[in-house]
């Protein structure tokens, strides 16, 4: 049944596939691990994803379906090409969070939760990410910018739009 | 009483301070063949002696809860490194990933050895990506040197650690949701008994232990555990070691440092945190992470009990007190994770209840119906008084549904939700009633400076 499905992997982490199911003793424990891999070839998470998943380590996609649902960072929409979380919890708020909130929205054109136009950025907002003593702080995909003003956070924008 | 030490950190400020060959240079690995070359029993023993209180915030004896392992039975045993780092204002973990790796790495050999397991399993949160790739790095570096791998330091033990990460939940850092969030379900805790020692990771025995506290596992094999409680001033009190302080918010000089039990809150907000910025004064301090209700400075002791073991402080301001997990508890709070959030009185204390608020019901699993409803109920009334259309009367309901979540609910979520909320509504209760009779014109209206 498996060869009708949709989605695969690149053979590079196919082969990264292999290596993280050696690291369990049963497949379920590769769930997690395994949709982060498929969500960074294709950036979110669709039913030929959870379908895909939910072969591999031997369960229902009903199981899969509510691990998707209950972990913010799995997308469940096509997002940008690039995300920028900014951190809004009480550190991070006390040191100018808000501001940097709105700046973010004004200059992109777009309140949090959505993605520009041009399908490049999306912006959301996030719940503390351990950067509390750097604060505040934006996540940009992988990448932490901390201790940040709304100058840096221009030099970041402008960098991301003219990619 | 302040005693700044760089014993976690002393490998903080060296260039490549993540890599094997620095590690070593400085000792690195020895502890961890030491250990190897000892029964199982005296190194729980060690542990034991070393008082070493959780330090992601539960604040249980490390060396007992290894002692609840199993000696022997048919199923395989693993250890499980909690490095979910989530709790708002708590930001130190990160930095021994990032900066020591092979500290953790050499702490989780010492830590198999001692519960009786072969594999390790740290779970980091999936955002901490630097963190992740600096802990691979170091497994991988350890087992290439065998010191990871199936004899390690020549002996018949074989050890191996895996990183695994989660999705973006903060409940994952309670140890059962973590457990099922390990096994690839969602992360909803479980209920208990059993506990983690008899049933954790695969249906097996498993010891969860946060990150900072197994990375001070080296540092107790190397001095010897009552050495190590020593360094405490609070060791009569069973609570030893050094530990990271983390302090944020509302000081000059926010950051990680390092000292040994016995800091105050003072000491963390004025000497280590550099102090009040200027032109404010302090509000208020949530002591160690934001499920720790909040003290305000005017907050006296209270021990007339000789019996008490805040009697020596009795009659002096909170503030003086040395942060342990006993001390702050007999205070009505806790000692969480230390790591500080400083709230000057430029900050409006409504809106950082409303702030929290929003964080625990945004993090609710769901599971339990008190929960639940309660942390969603518990916004919208701050939703409203924030928009200045509560009245005086929810107050009391705010009361009545936090203390209903307490004690109602399969983890510690509920707890942690409830206390900053009844803390804000304890300390601060005639700033928010000024709030909502005003329509928030007595506030200041901001959280920033």
């Amino acid at each position: 049944m498996g060869s009708t499905m949709s989605f695969a992997l690149n053979p590079e982490r196919e082969r990264e596939m292999e290596d993280i199911f050696s690291r369990y003793p049963n497949k379920q424990a590769a769930c997690i691990p395994l949709l982060h891999l498929c969500q960074e070839q294709q950036r979110w998470v669709n039913d030929d994803v959870i379908a895909f998943v939910a072969e591999k380590c031997d369960v229902p996609t009903a199981h899969v379906k509510g691990v998707v649902t209950f972990y913010s960072l799995f997308n469940q929409a096509p997002v940008g090409e690039h995300e920028i979380w900014v951190c809004q919890t009480l550190s991070c708020a006390l040191r100018g969070a808000d501001k940097l909130l709105h700046h973010c929205e004004k200059r992109l054109g777009i309140h949090h939760g959505e993605t520009t136009k041009d399908g490049k950025i999306t912006l959301r907002v996030a719940e503390c990410l351990a950067a509390c003593g750097q604060a505040p702080m934006i996540m940009v995909d992988k990448t932490y910018h901390e201790n940040l003003s709304l100058e840096r956070v221009d030099e970041i924008l402008d960098a991301l739009m003219d990619k | 009483m302040l005693k700044p030490v760089k014993i976690l950190t002393k490998n903080y400020d060296t260039p490549d301070s993540h890599k094997l060959q620095v590690y070593q240079s400085s000792g690195g690995y020895e502890a961890a063949r030491k250990a190897l070359g000892m029964t199982r029993d005296q190194v729980v023993d060690e542990v034991k002696k070393a008082n070493l209180r959780g330090r992601g915030g539960a604040g249980f004896p490390m060396g007992v809860k290894w002692g609840f392992m199993p000696k022997d039975g048919d199923k395989p045993s693993y250890l499980v490194i909690n490095a979910d780092e989530g709790e708002p204002g708590t930001f130190k973990d990160r930095t021994l990933m990032e900066r020591d790796p092979h500290r953790i790495i050499e702490g989780c050999i010492i830590g198999c050895y001692g519960v009786g397991a072969h594999t390790a399993y740290i779970y980091v949160r999936h955002e901490l990506h630097l963190s992740k790739e600096r802990l691979w790095g170091a497994i991988h570096e350890a087992r290439a040197q065998g010191f990871l791998g199936p004899k390690p330091f020549g002996v018949d033990y074989p050890v191996d650690v895996f990183v695994h990460t989660g999705a973006g939940a903060y409940i994952c850092g309670e140890e059962t949701a973590l457990l099922e969030s390990l096994e690839g379900s969602r992360g909803e805790p479980r209920l208990r008994p059993p506990f983690p020692a008899q049933r954790g990771a695969f249906g097996c025995p498993t010891t969860v232990n946060n990150l900072e506290s197994i990375a001070s596992c080296p540092t107790i094999l190397e001095m010897g555990g009552e050495q190590f409680s020593k360094l405490s001033s609070l060791h009569k009190f069973g609570d030893g070691g050094c530990r990271l302080y983390g302090v944020s918010g509302h000081v000059n000089k926010p950051g990680v440092y390092e000292a040994c039990i016995g800091v105050t809150l003072r000491e963390l907000i004025y000497d280590l945190g550099g102090g009040m910025p200027e032109g404010t004064n302090l509000l208020g301090v949530i002591p160690g992470g934001s499920s720790c209700p909040i003290i305000r400075p005017d907050d006296i002791v209270d021990a007339p009990d000789p019996k008490s073991i805040l009697h020596e402080w009795h009659g002096k301001p909170q503030l003086d007190v040395p942060i342990g997990v006993d001390t702050m508890r007999n205070l009505g709070t806790m000692a969480g994770t230390t790591c500080a959030i400083v709230l000057s009185d430029r900050a409006c204390p409504v809106l950082a209840m409303h702030n929290l608020a929003r964080f625990y019901r945004h993090e609710s699993c769901g599971q339990c119906t008190p929960c639940r409803e309660g942390t969603g109920w518990m916004l919208r009334i701050l939703d409203k008084i924030v928009q200045g259309k509560g009245s005086i009367e929810e107050l009391d309901m705010l009361h009545e549904i936090a203390s209903n979540i307490m004690g109602n609910t399969i983890c510690a979520f509920g707890e942690g939700a409830s206390m900053p909320m009844l803390g804000f509504l304890r300390k601060f209760r005639k700033e928010i009633e000024d709030y909502i009779r005003t329509g928030g014109s007595s506030s200041t209206g901001r959280l920033a400076l």
